[in-house]
């Protein structure tokens, strides 16, 4: 890589525009703000594209294997020889592929947001934050050093936060964007705390030599690690399961997901970018990153992220197939199919074709960005038509907005993998994976794609079809070009995303997997997809009793269900209930009566004893010249007489 | 002609003193506080020429610090001048007893 000043810049110039339309936006560029950003994302996504052809075509190889390429690194604060906090820049293939992924989405959201956002008033603080979104995301990516990640990883919980909250009029989205903030910084709590416990034995924040430090076998850091142990679990487990527990957090997984489907209050577009393909990934990518540590040195924590994601696959599917808002329908389907690439990380080993589910995983984070940022653009276009997000508002529109119909069904096929759309392929590669290395997860996975394809199909006939649609919706039309060439960018990606060559580009270990699928493996996920769709089709294409009796007949589950399995309930009776009475109200206690109490006591002794003197300063001159002369005549027979 | 003996002049002296001092805190009125103050400066003038002459003829330090004394009692005199003139305009008063809001 000879050019390291133009990466540099992608992450730099969304961060230009942050700073010049967060302070100057406003007062100068009310109505232009949009297009400065899109603008400068359109640059940023080219330097990215560029980025990715010199590494995986001109420069990446040495010997046939993709490298981890360090192009910048500035120690930044240096705590001890070694351990320093550096700002640097690594490239290697998940890194390529996010900057591409990131700063593509980024470009079609900024596009979407010209027509879907006009007319707010705070249009330029809109962009701007995009901005700042854009920035700390490609910095993450970037990032060189396991501390550089932590600052760009609370970076995007920052302005995530000020999304989320961006119509903050409005209680329902501050109350979301408090809870997105809190229960991701409780899950970066435990981040923090693993990388001190990572850093601690391996003597180092950089990500390239504590990976080499702690996979190495018999390296002394790796012994250390491991012999140390707390509560009869090494070190090492506890590290990986911390950092692990930032990126569920970040990622929703169970059960820190709590966040994700009240995060559905910021503007579509914006849950489309940082709530369906670059933030929410960022668990994943962590894993990923860390993955050699993983793999080699410690399997029991990798299974802890398979059974974790394949349960939140299963679990947010569940959820998904009973819920109205359609948003919330597209946040589950986020939460599942993240869970997909985890349990995919989690059945994956290192070396070679082994590695297959770490292919998997990244070629599905790839694939998902494009359809599931589609499906939130598209449900973006609905709700700016119908002016609502719940299903029954909706009905019979697919003559009113032709274009947003067909692309909102190519996502939705893409997603319930059905071929030769982009979800199916890499699916695939990940139900390959899960049936070689565990059966329980594959059924789980198995189960899920089903699920899939009912929910997603379920969504796609209640907005499209269903019932005729309200005439006065048709004078509106489907909205500006901006909004459509979005859409329609983002439907063919989720077409072809498929036939990226993912498998010979990025792998755990460099080395390109020849993965060939046997076409008989294929038929059971697709039989199982098709079928979903069909029972979809049977209770959602025309409105009828009948979703309503099953919804009956399964009584209890249904419910439960729909009421997201009681967790936020859960939640508020640990907080509330326990937490608040058990410690808050003693530790408040403790507060207002011992300490307030002891200061307020010196508070009163201060005031009494200067009640008693204060008559000295009385504010007449000559009382002030009496005690100096006094003062005086004291000093002269102190000296005269005491002294002698 | 017999010379006036030491004591005499500092009996003068200590008498000038004590009238000032008297005069500073019994007088309400800044003006003859002020020339008090004055008093009591020209008392100690009076002690250095007197030393200076009886003790140490030949030598002038006495004298020389008489008249810095002076200088200095005329600065002192301008700027508390300026304090009254200040003070009159805010209280329309020269009356200390009228100035005691700087207090606790």
């Amino acid at each position: 890589m000879s050019h390291p000043i133009y990466i540099a810049l992608i992450p730099l110039i969304p961060l230009a525009c942050f700073f010049v339309l967060g302070l100057f936006g406003r007062k100068y560029f009310t109505n232009s703000a949009g297009i400065i950003g899109t603008l400068g994302l359109l640059s940023s996504t080219l330097l990215s594209l560029v980025t990715a052809y010199e590494y995986f075509f001109v420069s990446g190889k040495v010997n046939a294997i993709y490298q981890k390429i360090e192009v910048v690194k500035y120690t930044w604060l240096e705590f001890s020889p070694g351990i320093s906090i550096d700002m640097g820049i690594l490239i290697d293939p998940i890194t390529v592929m996010m900057l591409v992924v990131v700063s593509f989405v980024s470009l079609m959201v900024h596009l979407f947001s010209l027509g879907y956002m006009k007319g707010e008033t705070r249009f330029a603080t809109y962009y701007a934050f995009l901005g700042l979104f854009t920035f700390s995301m490609l910095g993450l990516v970037l990032s060189s050093n396991i501390f550089q990640i932590y600052l760009f990883w609370e970076l995007g919980g920052v302005s995530s936060f000020l999304l989320i909250g961006f119509y903050f009029e409005k209680p329902s989205a501050v109350a979301a964007s408090k809870k997105a903030f809190i229960v991701t910084r409780f899950a970066d709590l435990g981040f923090l705390i693993g990388i001190l416990v990572l850093s601690f034995y391996s003597h180092t924040l950089d990500f390239g030599v504590l990976i080499e430090r702690l996979t190495t076998t018999n390296s002394p850091f790796l012994i250390a690690i491991n012999a140390a142990s707390f509560l009869g679990v090494s070190a090492l487990t506890w590290g990986l399961l911390l950092v692990f527990i930032g990126g569920a957090g970040k990622s929703a997984m169970f059960p820190l997901h709590i966040w994700l489907p009240d995060a559905m209050e910021g503007p579509t577009p914006v849950s489309a970018l940082i709530h369906a393909a670059t933030m929410v990934v960022a668990g994943v990518f962590l894993v990923a990153r860390l993955f050699p540590v993983f793999a080699l040195s410690n399997p029991d924590a990798l299974q802890i992220v398979m059974y974790t994601g394949a349960f939140s696959a299963f679990f947010a599917a569940v959820i998904a197939c009973t819920q109205t808002d359609i948003k919330r329908v597209l946040a589950y389907s986020t939460m599942s199919q993240i869970g997909y690439m985890m349990f995919a990380l989690g059945v994956s080993k290192y070396h070679g074709e082994d590695g297959l589910g770490y292919m998997g995983s990244m070629f599905h984070l790839f694939t998902h960005a494009f359809f599931k940022s589609l499906l939130f653009l598209g449900a973006g276009a609905v709700i700016h038509l119908v002016h609502s997000n719940e299903m029954k508002d909706m009905g019979g529109l697919r003559k009113l907005m032709p274009i947003t119909h067909i692309s909102f069904l190519v996502a939705c096929l893409a997603i319930a993998g059905i071929p030769p759309f982009s979800g199916f392929f890499s699916k695939e590669e990940i139900l390959m994976a899960s049936f070689e290395s565990n059966k329980l997860v594959y059924a789980i996975a198995l189960l899920t794609s089903g699920l899939t394809a009912f929910y997603m199909f379920r969504l796609y006939f209640s907005i499209f079809w269903s019932k005729e649609a309200d005439t006065h919706y048709a004078h509106h039309g489907e909205g500006t070009w901006s909004m459509k060439i979005p859409l329609i960018l983002l439907a063919i990606l989720a077409i072809v995303a498929g036939f990226a060559p993912i498998s010979s580009l990025i792998t755990a270990d460099g080395n390109p997997i020849h993965s060939s699928i046997p076409f008989t493996f294929s038929i059971l996920p697709v039989s199982l997809a098709i079928a979903g769709i069909l029972l979809a089709t049977r209770l959602f294409k025309t409105s009828n009793e009948l979703p309503q009796r099953i919804a009956i007949q399964l009584g209890g589950i249904y419910n439960a269900a729909y009421h997201k399995f009681y967790i936020d309930e859960v939640y508020l009776f640990v907080t509330k209930k326990v937490l608040f009475n058990l410690v808050g109200k003693p530790a408040a206690w403790f507060d207002k009566n011992i300490v307030d109490g002891f200061m307020n006591l010196l508070a009163k002794l201060t005031t009494s004893l200067s009640e008693l003197i204060k008559g000295f300063q009385s504010g007449k001159v000559q009382d002030y010249a009496l005690y100096f002369f006094g003062g005086i005549a004291g000093l002269i027979i102190a000296f005269l007489y005491l002294w002698k | 002609m017999s010379e006036i003996p030491l004591t005499h002049i500092l009996f003068l002296s200590t008498v000038l003193f004590f009238i000032g001092i008297y005069g500073l805190f019994t007088r309400r009125n800044m003006i003859t506080m002020l020339m008090s103050i004055e008093l009591m400066l020209n008392s100690v003038n009076i002690n250095f020429v007197a030393f200076n002459k009886y003790l140490y003829p030949e030598k002038i330090d006495g004298i020389f610090f008489s008249i810095f004394v002076i200088t200095i009692a005329a600065a002192e005199a301008a700027v508390a001048i300026a304090i009254i003139i200040n003070l009159y305009r805010s209280h329309h008063s020269i009356d200390v007893e009228d100035a005691t809001e700087m207090k606790y």
